[in-house]
């Protein structure tokens, strides 16, 4: 049922200007703070107590939930508090965090001698993954380990590790795959033993070709015919998830489904390099590629930098805002989201931080109404008809927005992008989301309790017939005796 | 540090409505400068007429409905239709009739339905019925084209004034001289008459395959449409599917009998053909929303527009074919709602 990719965007990259210096630590900062609830799934729960000694790579907190994932000390020192404290992934409302005073003198764990992964049964393989605190980079922090498992058993498994980096600004991964590609070829072919799969496809946009030559490199040094490198379009959004397997295996995602149900498994160049880095050197993660650009900061790079660090110190780290500094995002400039303040940490899905001027951000100008000239139609990769959900969401038309396939929607925000009527697309739809959530969640509630009505009525029923017989019975019985 | 917050996304392309409509607007130079070489300048007049008209109806609605003047009133909008329904009116059509009939479309066919974007049927189409039905002797009146070889048209552009103003033509012309049906017209008349396909063409008003100055004006709006069409303000579907449908009609017809049904180049290139096509069907507010409805809202109004014109009681029919076309919208979007990614086929 493949179509090749629908809609996107053409849009300017603005990605030089945070490429054109090296990859460099970020600087030590005094106090590190490392939310619990920094991935996708349950939070989870502190292993240390307040005044705490602990060690750079120490487990702090174990996860919380068959979908959670461990977290790991970023520095040595004590833990100084375990309190809400603003998170970037909750816009600012506090999440509680441990807070990791750093004594400076970044001492690591002992390491275990580590067994080459081609060694470990898959399944060991996965558990020790998960050990490592490891979550999808890309933005959506799913835990790695719980999309391993998410794979169908007895299935050829492909894996797809995603190196199109299509937001505009961010050049975290690009710089990952420019100076460290044979972490991400390691971390692929572990990943593949993990998931007993045969083909791996590391994909790229065709505007990266430091990447790719990089990439084509490790490739051969590993000798693993089966990893290969594609390029895709660089049209925004090729590296959603979804986008990116359609242009790569020609197949759709079915709608609610996951990539495993078509035998795929995708994951970040970013998530790939950190199974190296655990896999192979037994580093948990506990720092990350972040890129800081925007005409807002002085100077535009991309930074490693240790979890828990405040946005504020990357900043400053960075030579500073500029005067011209207007609004904080965290992400890129299509997807980001925009921060109220900069007392916040880097988390495991921080790729990117815009300090954004008035250059970086067209201004919008006033709504007008629809005329439903359909480019956002056009646009949409989801093949929706946004200028239809639109009408309907401004009636709170449940009914006509679920026809619509609002639940579809990606949030890309290319219909926002080419709207001549300067309509908030995206943020409507996000909106309108919890409510169809609901109603949906309501009706399976509804049929859920039809199916056990219907199962109570029927056991009802056959318990009276049962009791009824054995009566009959009885009677018979009685009869003959009598008789 | 404390900053402003704004939902994603943080960048959006630098387009506007005023913008879109502008480019209809210049996209319609071609058509109206050929229209005055071929008749004069009595579209100019109306033109005026009708966007002075045009812009008072819509400041006067938005006060009425308590909405802002100045994103709405310069918007364009109004401004095409005023402009689309000068160009359906003969040039030298008394100035009451574009002025009430724009008036119409404004007030009654645009903000009595919601105003911008909300109108189920196209404003200007809506206008013009209102004055076929209402005036029709009058809208039947056109110029000869200035290369027809008939009376030509020697009015100057005070006598075409005073002709618009008062509603009669200056005292040395009468209005049997200076008038003509269009090419249109004159063919369905003439059939009528039981005149056949050959007798009917040897009319002065026609020339190889269309009606003499209309095949220009037409050609001029194909160039128009291709133009916004190659800036993607519209998509092609709606034009090629109405002239494919009117072209398809035509060829079936006239080869079936060429001596009682005109040709296809010649419905492609007369009356509002191309102006239909690339202009009045493509709004995209009265018109269908997916790609398959627009091949199917498109292909019905090329079928209707010769219907009409062959069989029924108008010598044109783009603007009922649209009308009845804006109706079946919902019907056509309701079926035609595109597979969604992830879902089946």
């Amino acid at each position: 049922m493949a179509t090749g990719v629908r809609g996107g965007l053409r849009l300017d990259a603005h990605k030089e200007r945070s490429t054109e210096q090296a990859l460099r630590p970020a600087s030590a900062v005094e106090t590190l703070v490392m939310p619990l609830d920094q991935h996708a799934g349950a939070a989870a729960v502190p292993l240390v107590k307040p005044g705490e000694r602990i060690l750079r790579g120490q487990p702090i907190a174990e996860p919380g939930g068959a979908i959670s994932a461990w977290l790991h000390s970023p520095a040595s020192g004590t833990v100084a508090a375990i309190e809400p404290r603003p998170a970037p992934h909750r816009l600012g409302a506090p999440s509680l965090s441990i807070v990791v005073a750093n004594d400076g003198r970044d001492e690591r764990v002992a390491e275990s001698a580590r067994q080459p992964f081609e060694q470990l049964a898959p399944e060991q393989l996965r558990e020790i993954i998960g050990r490592g605190g490891i979550v999808g980079l890309g933005g959506a922090v799913f835990p790695t380990a719980a999309k391993l498992s998410s794979a169908r058993k007895g299935h050829d498994v492909r894996l797809l590790i995603n190196g199109a980096e299509c937001e505009p600004y961010i050049s975290c991964d690009d710089i990952l795959m420019r100076e460290r590609a044979h972490d991400v070829v390691f971390g692929a072919r572990a990943l593949m033993h993990a998931l007993a799969a045969q083909t791996c496809v590391i994909a790229i946009e065709d505007d990266t070709p430091q990447a790719a030559s990089a990439l084509g490199a490790a490739i051969a040094d590993a000798h693993d015919a089966r990893v290969q490198l594609r390029r895709v379009a660089s049209i925004y959004p090729a590296g959603g998830e979804r986008q990116l397997i359609t242009a790569i295996f020609d197949v759709e995602v079915p709608s609610g489904g996951l990539p495993a149900d078509v035998n795929t498994v995708c994951l970040n160049v970013g998530t790939a390099a950190a199974v190296a880095h655990w896999v192979r050197d037994g580093q948990p993660l506990t720092n990350r590629i972040v890129t800081i650009t925007g005409d807002g900061v002085l100077e535009q790079r991309n930074l490693e930098v240790p979890l828990g660090t405040p946005l504020a110190a990357l900043i400053y780290d960075c030579g500073g805002y500029t005067g011209r500094m207007s609004r904080l995002i965290m992400g890129g400039s299509m997807m980001g989201q925009s921060l109220p303040h900069d007392d916040m940490p880097v988390i495991k899905a921080t790729n990117c931080v815009i300090a954004a001027s008035a250059l970086d951000l067209q201004p919008r100008a006033a709504e007008m109404p629809c005329i439903r000239c359909g480019n956002c139609a056009e646009v949409c990769p989801a093949m929706l008809l946004p200028q239809q959900l639109h009408w309907y969401a401004l009636g709170r038309n449940l009914d006509e927005l679920e026809t619509h396939g609002l639940m579809d929607c990606i949030e890309c925000g290319c219909c926002d992008y080419v709207c001549p009527s300067q309509i908030p697309l995206a943020e409507r739809f996000r909106d309108m989301k919890p409510a169809l959530l609901e109603r949906l969640a309501a009706r399976n509630s509804a049929d859920a309790a039809r199916v056990r009505f219907d199962a109570r009525t029927a056991r009802l029923e056959r318990i009276e017939n049962e009791r009824l017989a054995a009566l009959a019975k009885k009677r018979q019985e009685l009869a003959k005796k009598s008789s | 540090m404390p900053f402003a917050t704004a939902p994603a996304p943080h960048v959006v392309a630098p387009s506007s409505v005023g913008r879109v409509m502008r480019q209809v607007l210049y996209a319609l130079v071609p058509t109206v400068a050929l229209h005055v070489v071929f008749f004069g300048p009595g579209l100019l007049i109306q033109i005026v007429l009708g966007v002075v008209t045009a812009l008072a109806a819509e400041a006067a609605a938005l006060r009425l409905r308590g909405k802002p003047l100045p994103p709405f009133l310069l918007d364009g909008s109004a401004i095409i239709t005023a402009v689309l329904l000068a160009l359906c009116l003969p040039p030298l059509a008394p100035w009451w009739l574009v002025v009430s009939g724009v008036a119409f479309a404004i007030l009654l066919a645009k903000h009595l339905f919601g105003g911008l974007g909300a109108n189920p049927f196209n404003p200007a189409m809506v206008g013009y019925a209102v004055l076929l039905v209402s005036f029709p002797a009058r809208l039947l009146q056109w110029l000869p084209p200035d290369v027809a070889g008939v009376e030509p048209a020697a009015l100057s552009f005070v006598d075409t004034l005073t002709t618009i103003l008062t509603g009669t033509p200056p005292a040395r012309f009468t209005w049997d001289a200076i008038t003509s049906p269009t090419p249109l017209d004159a063919l369905r008349t003439d059939l009528a008459l039981g005149m056949t396909m050959g007798e009917a063409h040897a009319n002065a008003l026609f020339s190889a395959f269309g009606g003499k100055g209309w095949e220009w004006i037409n050609l001029a709006t194909l160039a128009g449409g291709g133009w916004l069409l190659a800036l993607r303000i519209i998509r092609w579907q709606i034009p090629v599917a109405m002239l494919t449908a009117l072209f398809a009609c035509a060829a079936i017809m006239s080869a079936a009998d060429p001596g009682a049904y005109a040709g296809p180049l010649f419905h492609l290139t007369s009356g509002a053909s191309m102006l239909g096509a690339f202009f009045i069907a493509t709004d995209p507010v009265s018109a269908a929303t997916s790609d398959r409805g627009k091949l199917i809202y498109g292909a019905g109004i090329g079928v209707l527009t010769y219907v009409i014109r062959t069989w029924g009681g108008y010598p044109d029919g783009v603007a009922f074919a649209v009308l009845i076309m804006n109706l079946c919208v919902p019907l056509i979007d309701r079926y035609t709602i595109p597979r969604i990614y992830g879902h089946a086929r």
